[in-house]
């Protein structure tokens, strides 16, 4: 594949097979075709280059280009005091900046040797579920879109809406909303913050199911995604792909379980799990996980500790020597941060441990062999967003 | 684990603690021998963050390369470090865990670590033909491969 990164072949100078090469060469030829898809191409959301040696329309071998929203994240936090980088967190997986923001409080937490006050780790839990939930609905639509189903975008985003007000009321922003402080939220929930999450779990639970009454026994959908990038639990692990990809493959695994953080120990939630490791089953989990969420939000909304929302941060951060490494489960796999403190008040080194990077590089293994639509079908159910590939 | 490790490598890891983090500080001689064991002999299956620090200040000892591994079955996770000189070369870890694929070429672009064994050490996020290792100390913030630029998006500046 190196060759062919070598060459640059832009799409439109395809080798092109021609019928009429010669006598002795069969009808059908065999002949090897470079296409190259993206940067620019709407399926690969965002700035993803994917160059895919084809046969006819069977993938031979694929190869990601990365790197076209690379900002240097981990060179600008060396930068920058530990409260300052804080809004850098939630430029990288921007659709759920507000996983990115718990993760790197906690971590900096960590490092200082403190935890947030209970009322802040349950606030922060309920933002972090509404996140995870805007962050799937996000991906059920332009998935399906990709696929070919246009109603459930429209479904998804109108929905997808209730969350991201509830975040402009709580802290004024939609999207990269800076929610988190280091030590615990910078600002009380606003009045009716309770009613309004109630209302939207109301609001929302229905939806759900109307979102499967769409799809999930939709028969161009099971056409499309039934046996479709199958990844192997095996596979899984030895790739180091973490989140939904990893649980449709059938291992039960979630860092809210197995190493909780913020308020997660104190609500029960199930892990959803498949057994084929499809697109299917991804799809399966995702939905399943989005009930789960709202499992959660109605548990934390209904014993919010009363208390002070803010920890007792020293107004310099300065954490002793010494490196920490924490990881979340966000919506797309384990998100971890490795921070290394000189004792001065800006980090000597972060390092973000992104899941779309990292599950991103099962691509090639999900799509060997496959048709060249399925490539659309597998990048969409790998749920990657570039701002967080690239940092 | 302690004990195991202690047996096989003798003085050749210096085991540590942090906060509650378990960490093991290696010789680069038997690193990759080392997180063989971890992954065989003590089901350390996944390969969390394969990554790199940079210290300019310490003599012959300029890079901290830190693997994070996981274990499913112990819900334990450990770090290995090694620290070695500029420009020695590091024993790749892709025969162990595929997923030190990308991490080793990010580590390469990043810092020009080079991983010895790794099927395709290419830059990975940064263009192929750009100078420099951004994430070294004595990089600036805005420094840039002005020719890169200049050459190929025919501007003066990036920035």
């Amino acid at each position: 594949m190196a060759d062919i990164l070598k060459s640059e072949q832009s799409a439109s100078s395809v080798e092109h097979i021609e019928a009429e090469k010669g006598a002795d060469q069969p009808f059908l030829d065999a002949t090897e075709l470079i296409l190259n898809m993206g940067p620019q191409h709407p399926s690969t959301h965002g700035v993803l280059r994917v160059i895919l040696k084809l046969d006819g329309e069977k993938v031979l071998n694929t190869e990601c280009v990365i790197g076209y929203l690379h900002r240097g994240v981990e060179k600008i936090a060396e930068n920058r005091t530990y409260a300052m980088f804080n809004p850098y967190v939630d430029r990288m997986d921007y659709v759920a900046a507000v996983s990115n923001g718990l993760g790197y409080c906690e971590a900096v937490e960590k490092l200082l040797n403190m935890e947030a006050p209970p009322r802040a780790q349950w606030v922060r839990t309920i933002l972090t579920e509404l996140n995870r939930i805007a962050s799937h609905q996000l991906w059920l639509g332009t998935h399906a879109l990709d696929i070919g189903a246009i109603t459930p975008l429209f479904y998804t985003f109108r929905d997808r809406e209730e969350i991201l007000k509830i975040f402009e009321r709580y802290c004024g922003a939609r999207l990269t909303t800076h929610a988190f402080r280091i030590g615990g939220c910078q600002y009380e929930t606003y009045d009716g913050f309770e009613q309004d999450v109630k209302k939207f779990c109301d609001f929302v639970t229905p939806k759900v199911d109307e979102y499967e009454t769409l799809l999930t026994t939709n028969r161009i959908w099971l056409e499309r995604t039934k046996g479709v990038g199958v990844l192997k639990a095996q596979d899984c692990i030895d790739l180091g792909v973490t989140g939904p990809v990893l649980r449709a493959s059938g291992v039960k695994w979630d860092l809210r379980k197995a190493q909780p953080y913020a308020a997660y120990k104190n609500f029960e939630f199930d892990i959803p799990t498949g057994q084929n490791g499809d697109t299917y089953d991804r799809y399966i989990v995702r939905i399943a996980e989005m009930r789960q969420a709202l499992r959660i939000i109605r548990q934390a909304v209904d014993s919010i500790p009363e208390g002070p929302i803010m920890g007792k941060v020293p107004k310099v951060i300065k954490p002793p020597v010494g490196e920490i490494y924490h990881s979340i489960e966000a919506p797309k796999g384990e998100l971890g941060y490795f921070i290394v403190s000189d004792g001065s008040t800006q980090p000597y080194r972060v390092r973000v441990r992104p899941p779309s990077f990292v599950n991103l590089q099962a691509l090639s293994k999900m799509v060997d062999g496959a048709l060249v639509a399925d490539v659309v079908a597998v990048i969409g159910t790998l749920d990657i967003v570039l701002g967080e590939v690239d940092r | 684990m302690v004990a195991r490790l202690r047996g096989r490598f003798g003085s050749g890891i210096d085991p540590k603690s942090y906060l509650g983090q378990n960490y093991i500080i290696a010789d680069p001689s038997i690193v990759h021998e080392l997180l063989q064991m971890l992954r065989d002999g003590e089901r350390f299956d996944y390969c969390v963050d394969v990554t790199a620090v940079h210290y300019p200040q310490r003599k012959d000892q300029e890079f901290d390369i830190v693997w994070i591994l996981y274990s499913f079955e112990h819900n334990q996770r450990v770090r290995v470090k090694a620290m070695i000189k500029d420009g020695d070369p590091v024993p790749s870890v892709v025969g162990l865990w595929s997923t030190a694929n990308w991490l080793e070429r990010e580590c390469y672009d990043m810092f020009g670590i080079r991983f010895e064994g790794h099927p395709d050490l290419r830059r990975i996020l940064l263009p192929d033909g750009w100078q420099g290792y951004p994430l070294r100390k004595e990089y600036g913030i805005t420094q840039q491969d002005s020719e890169w630029v200049k050459l190929n998006l025919g501007i003066e500046s990036g920035q």
